[in-house]
């Protein structure tokens, strides 16, 4: 029945040759997959060109050691370690998806392809926070003769190297007293901020020992810019892959792949979605890992 | 027209795709869902010894002398672990593997350009950094890291011992 109909259109490609015995949709997929991983590949190199420029680079273990509620805690590589599984079990479950799309199990592909939605929205919401802590949470750091709050962002770095205890005391002298308050506060628990901020500030730099602070420099400017870049580009991709299984989704219950016949779309779907993976498997070793 | 080879005529009614002529997904569901899960779980432990590892490093730099050359060795470790993961993701979960030859090396080859385009740029940053070493004393003396503090400390407690 359905043979009949193919031979009158055997134009494939316009040359009548399938040579790699794929559909044109899905070889083009594959070569804009390639052609995405030159983009990725070259920020990441960029990246690395930059890191291996610098006399210093931020231990990763340092900056990415918190995890949301367990607040002052040091967790190096435990919340990294939650977002990438979660991208792994997404890309299991797409597989899954593709593997009941051969089939033509309708039932199957809406289950798996509703998994890896919510999948990728637990990364987004992962990176989300991940960002939103980076950016708010202040660190007292070591910039220009005093020591400012300062969080992550693309133009101040809080992860430097450790200032020695000399340079800090120096610093303690021009740092604002606001600044002060919130140094004391964060080491000394038995005074409250209210009774802190009366003090003079002579007082407030006698309740601190210099060394003992651990307070950093300025890191290396270029850190907050590629992180941000990188994984916000790649964020983007999680974004419109999520976006794009929506519509497959949509799709598969109204049974547009049905009457077409095959489920080539959800495989082209996939083919996308475990790219994102295989980006984010990268991403997790140039910024996370090394 | 009739009698040069035409592929359609034997795909099954099945196919509604003519451009593929076979099929390489005919392995039964018991053999699929095994390979999926051993590669889940292949994927799985990788991730993990990179975890360790990468706490390893963490543990080195914390400890009172870290040996750079452990620490690359370990990075090293963690790069080709990461290789290993992309292709289990690449040949399995993405089915390149399954693929005909001619079509895995039109993707294959032009990523070979990574090999120059990773070497030369981290050579080129490398040799950027060397020169500003050289010929920039105040980048240099801002800029490098902690062994430097440590040296200007280290003659403390020979002074306490003097004192005692």
């Amino acid at each position: 029945m359905a043979t009949t109909a193919n031979v009158h259109q055997t134009k494939w490609w316009s040359g009548g040759k399938s040579p790699f015995n794929m559909e044109y949709g899905k070889l083009m997929m594959w070569y804009f997959l390639m052609s995405d991983a030159f983009t990725f590949g070259a920020f990441l190199i960029s990246y690395g060109s930059i890191r291996f420029s610098q006399n210093f680079w931020p231990d990763p273990n340092v900056v990415f050691n918190a995890f949301p509620g367990a607040g002052h805690a040091n967790l190096p590589l435990a919340f990294v370690s939650v977002m990438t599984f979660i991208l792994i079990i997404s890309s299991v479950t797409m597989v899954l998806a593709v593997h009941a799309g051969h089939k033509g199990d309708k039932q199957a592909v809406v289950k798996w392809l509703a998994w890896t939605i919510v999948g990728g929205l637990a990364f987004l919401g992962c990176q989300a926070w991940e960002w939103h802590h980076l950016i708010t949470g202040e660190h007292a750091t070591l910039i220009d003769g005093q020591i400012k709050m300062v969080g992550q962002t693309t133009t101040v770095n809080p992860w430097g190297d450790l200032a020695s205890a000399s340079a800090v005391a120096d610093a303690l002298k021009n740092t604002s007293h606001e600044t002060l308050v919130q140094i004391v506060s964060s080491h000394d628990h038995s005074v409250s901020h209210e009774q802190l901020a009366g003090m003079s500030q002579e007082k407030l730099m006698s309740m601190v020992n210099a060394a003992d602070l651990h307070i950093r420099e300025n890191g290396p400017v270029a850190f907050g810019g590629y992180f941000y870049g990188i994984t916000g580009f790649h964020g983007f991709h999680v974004f419109s892959g999520v976006v794009i299984n929506i519509v497959m989704l949509l799709m598969t219950q109204k049974d547009v792949f049905q009457k077409r016949g095959h489920y080539l779309m959800i495989e082209k779907a996939g083919l996308y979605w475990h790219f994102v993976d295989l980006v984010w498997v990268f991403v997790f070793l140039c910024f996370y890992l090394i | 027209m009739s009698t040069h080879f035409d592929p359609t005529k034997h795909i099954s009614s099945s196919a509604a795709y003519p451009e593929v002529s076979f099929h390489h997904h005919d392995i039964d569901d018991a053999a699929f869902k095994k390979k999926v899960r051993k590669t889940t779980i292949l994927l799985s432990v990788i991730t993990i010894i990179e975890l360790a590892i990468g706490l390893a490093i963490y543990t080195i730099h914390k400890g009172e002398n870290p040996s750079a050359l452990l620490v690359l060795m370990f990075k090293g470790a963690v790069c080709i672990l990461t290789l290993a993961k992309a292709y289990y993701i690449v040949s399995v979960f993405m089915h390149l593997g399954d693929e005909i030859r001619n079509m895995i090396m039109t993707i294959v080859v032009p990523l070979m350009l990574f090999i120059w385009f990773i070497i030369a740029f981290i050579a080129d940053g490398n040799s950027y950094k060397n020169l500003r070493n050289k010929y920039d004393k105040h980048f240099q003396e801002s800029t490098m890291p902690a062994d430097h503090h440590k040296k200007a400390e280290e003659p403390k407690p020979a002074d306490a011992g003097g004192k005692q």
